[in-house]
């Protein structure tokens, strides 16, 4: 005989039997993942498309207004490739943050009916998400092949680590707020706003050379750099953005990525146990 | 498990499916759930807007696989948190819950139906929430389809279904699911006749195959029908646990203690009341004996309130079981009443009635034809059958071997 539920114990036991719970339901993560994409689109005609209009509405206003009425175009070459870059980076960071912490509130029919994992819902956020991040992804990689910037170069290897930063981090985030929001309904607020702060902290339509130039304490500017999302944008940044390379970039910037993630899985991994401890009474909270 | 059996090695019980340990459950209720009043009534102040509840406490029941087992209780005694309980959807506060092989919960039907997808993609969402595979949702999907009697709406979304369709493709789904133990929860009230009698078919099936059932219901003659044992909740803990019968009639006690089922104004706008139900003989005497057979007269004392244009008056007989035996009422009868301008009384004649020995209660009905208005008195007289019927049930008849 085994225990109903799931236990929220710190038993490297516990830990292993929650992993193994939501593996063997990889099917059914599946199936939410196309039902979130699937029900988006559904009775709209110009369906998946809708998932670039966003961003690219987003490049063209950042481009147009911040790269050239604003000036800050001047000294990033290839200014519409760089801001792309980190849109996409960031959107995808945005799009598991909101979304998953919307997530155990949207499904709360199937939290109060039915046992699974209730981690799933944060999971298919973040699998819809990186669905959008895909496409969007192959519009920058076509981009890059316009502009003749193809980035295949040694650097493309920093997508990888960067990837794995916004993911673990957003993923840890989605996790705690989604089950802080089933107790207090504000959380979906105050993530919304701390994702537009956070938005505005990472070089994405500045670079960071600029705030090189102007924070010159360097304790400082290793504070503004080491921000796990600033070292993930600057990875994405290194890897798609072949015309940036000769411009400075932070000293070891794959050893920091490097600690951002065994950060990050030590952040997801305490968010994990959070939740666990908090979704016993999700059904009767909803 | 794979192979649900009846059959068990020779004296042995039946395995334990689950079994619940000391379980106890407190729910908190609080009256601010925003972050304003959260920071507002922090602290001590914030203890005040707080309120606990134990909605179980100290629960024990083994379940042994091939039971069938009712949870009964009024509104608010913890049978339906026990059943969430068990299916998972519920953490205890403190006990456990042990269980083997796959739960499924009827819960709720079509719990998780996405509206803007289609039957199709449903079916295989739901069938994976219950716990079926991909391949296994395809193999049985024409059964599930057929079962259904959905057709080519399957490439419908279901937000165009009808509320019957919706039902009856989430329950063709969820029995389908081949579980080990199968929690219901008052979903058999729902749907139409027929389809209420596909639902008992297939748990009888279920039955059959030596599957375990836990049912949470109302409806104390289903209940009586289809378990084999009952445990009857009271105040989030066990009152009874043992045959339906005597279950029933603890719940019934219960009832009684707790001064539900009595004429309590729960409507003060009602029209019109049931004061009290008199039986009296053929020939106007109080009897509360009768023997089998024999005519009998019901009164049925209506009381007044607000005067109703056009009005209508039944009755039930029940068994000491709570299974109606006979019934009728003003409708059934193409009687019109005369409009009710003041309380009075109305009789009726039950002739040729043969009830077998035992005992039964009698509840009658008021409600309002020309505006809307209902009251019931359940159990409002009792009156014991007797008599030297060999038959059981609530019909007695002559029976010969010929």
């Amino acid at each position: 005989m085994h225990a109903v539920g799931v236990s929220a114990g710190w038993s490297p036991r516990a830990i292993a039997a929650s992993i193994r719970d939501i593996f063997a339901r990889r099917e059914m993560l599946d199936l939410l993942v196309r039902r979130d994409l699937k029900a988006r689109y559904k009775d709209s005609a110009l369906g998946f498309l809708w998932a670039l209009v966003r961003p690219l509405v987003q490049l063209a206003i950042y481009y147009v207004v911040l790269g050239h009425f604003l000036s800050a175009a001047r000294g990033i070459p290839d200014f519409a490739i760089f801001v792309f870059t980190g849109l996409t980076a960031m959107g995808l960071f945005q799009e598991i943050a909101i979304g998953g912490t919307g997530s155990v509130l949207a499904n709360a029919g199937l939290v109060k009916k039915v046992y699974m994992p209730r981690e799933l819902f944060p999971l298919a956020s973040t699998g819809s998400a990186l669905f959008n991040f895909g496409i969007q992804l192959a519009v920058l990689l076509v981009a890059t092949i316009v502009a003749g910037q193809i980035p295949w170069h040694p650097e493309i290897l920093y997508a990888v680590p960067a990837l794995l930063v916004v993911l673990i981090y957003g993923f840890a985030f989605a996790l705690f707020f989604s089950a802080m929001n089933v107790y207090l309904r504000d959380t979906q607020y105050l993530v919304e706003v701390a994702t537009m702060l956070l938005f505005w902290l990472s070089p994405v339509v500045y670079s960071w050379q600029m705030v090189q130039g102007i924070i010159t304490n360097e304790i400082a500017l290793d504070v503004y750099t080491n921000n796990p999302l600033t070292l993930a944008i600057l990875g994405f940044q290194r890897a798609f953005w072949v015309s940036g390379q000769e411009l400075a970039y932070p000293s070891h910037l794959a050893l920091r990525l490097g600690v951002a993630i065994v950060i990050g899985i030590a952040l997801l991994f305490v968010s994990h146990r959070v939740f666990l401890r908090l979704q016993g009474n999700f059904a009767q909270e909803l | 498990m794979s192979e649900p059996t009846n059959s068990y090695a020779a004296g042995g019980l039946p395995p334990e499916v689950v079994r619940v340990s000391e379980v106890s459950k407190r729910f908190t209720v609080r009256k601010d759930s925003s972050l304003k009043e959260r920071v507002v009534t922090l602290g001590r102040a914030g203890r005040r807007h707080r309120q606990d509840f134990w909605a179980l406490s100290d629960v024990s029941v083994d379940i042994r696989a091939g039971d069938t087992i009712g949870l009964i209780g009024h509104n608010g005694s913890g049978k339906s948190t026990l059943l969430k309980v068990i299916g998972g959807i519920i953490q205890p506060t403190s006990g456990t819950v042990l269980q083997r092989g796959r739960i499924a919960a009827l819960l709720e039907l079509g719990a998780g139906f996405h509206p803007d997808l289609t039957g199709r993609e449903n079916v295989y969402l739901n069938a994976s929430v219950l716990g079926l595979s991909r391949e296994e949702t395809t193999a049985s999907f024409d059964e599930i389809l057929e079962f259904s009697g959905i057709g080519q709406f399957i490439d419908t979304q279901v937000k165009f279904y009808s509320s019957g369709m919706y039902v009856r493709l989430a329950f063709a789904i969820a029995v389908h699911t081949d579980p080990d133990v199968l929690l219901v929860d008052e979903v058999l009230a729902v749907g139409d006749e027929q389809f209420q009698q596909k639902c008992i078919d297939k748990i009888k099936e279920f039955q059959r195959e030596g599957r375990t059932i836990i049912i949470v219901s109302h409806a104390l003659d289903q209940i009586e029908s289809l378990c084999d044992r009952v445990v009857v909740m009271n105040r989030g803990r066990m009152a009874y646990d043992g045959l339906p019968a005597s279950a029933v009639e603890r719940f019934r006690e219960l009832l009684e203690e707790n001064g539900v089922g009595e004429a309590r104004p729960t409507q003060t706008s009602r029209a019109a009341e049931i004061e009290r139900v008199e039986v009296l003989d053929s020939n106007g005497q109080h009897v509360s004996e009768l023997r089998e057979g024999d005519a009998f007269r019901i009164r049925v004392h209506v009381r007044m309130i607000r005067p109703i244009e056009r009005w209508a008056l039944g009755f039930s007989i029940d068994t000491a079981m709570g299974q109606m035996a006979l019934a009728s009422n003003t409708d059934l009868l193409s009687v019109v009443l005369p409009p009710l301008t003041e309380s009075r009384v109305v009789e009726m004649t039950v002739a040729e009635a043969r009830l077998n020995p035992g005992s039964y209660y009698i509840n009658a009905n008021v409600s309002g034809i020309s505006e809307a208005t209902s009251h019931s008195l359940m159990q409002a007289a009792e009156v014991d059958v007797i008599g030297d019927s060999r038959s059981l049930g609530s019909v007695a008849a002559s029976i010969h071997i010929v």
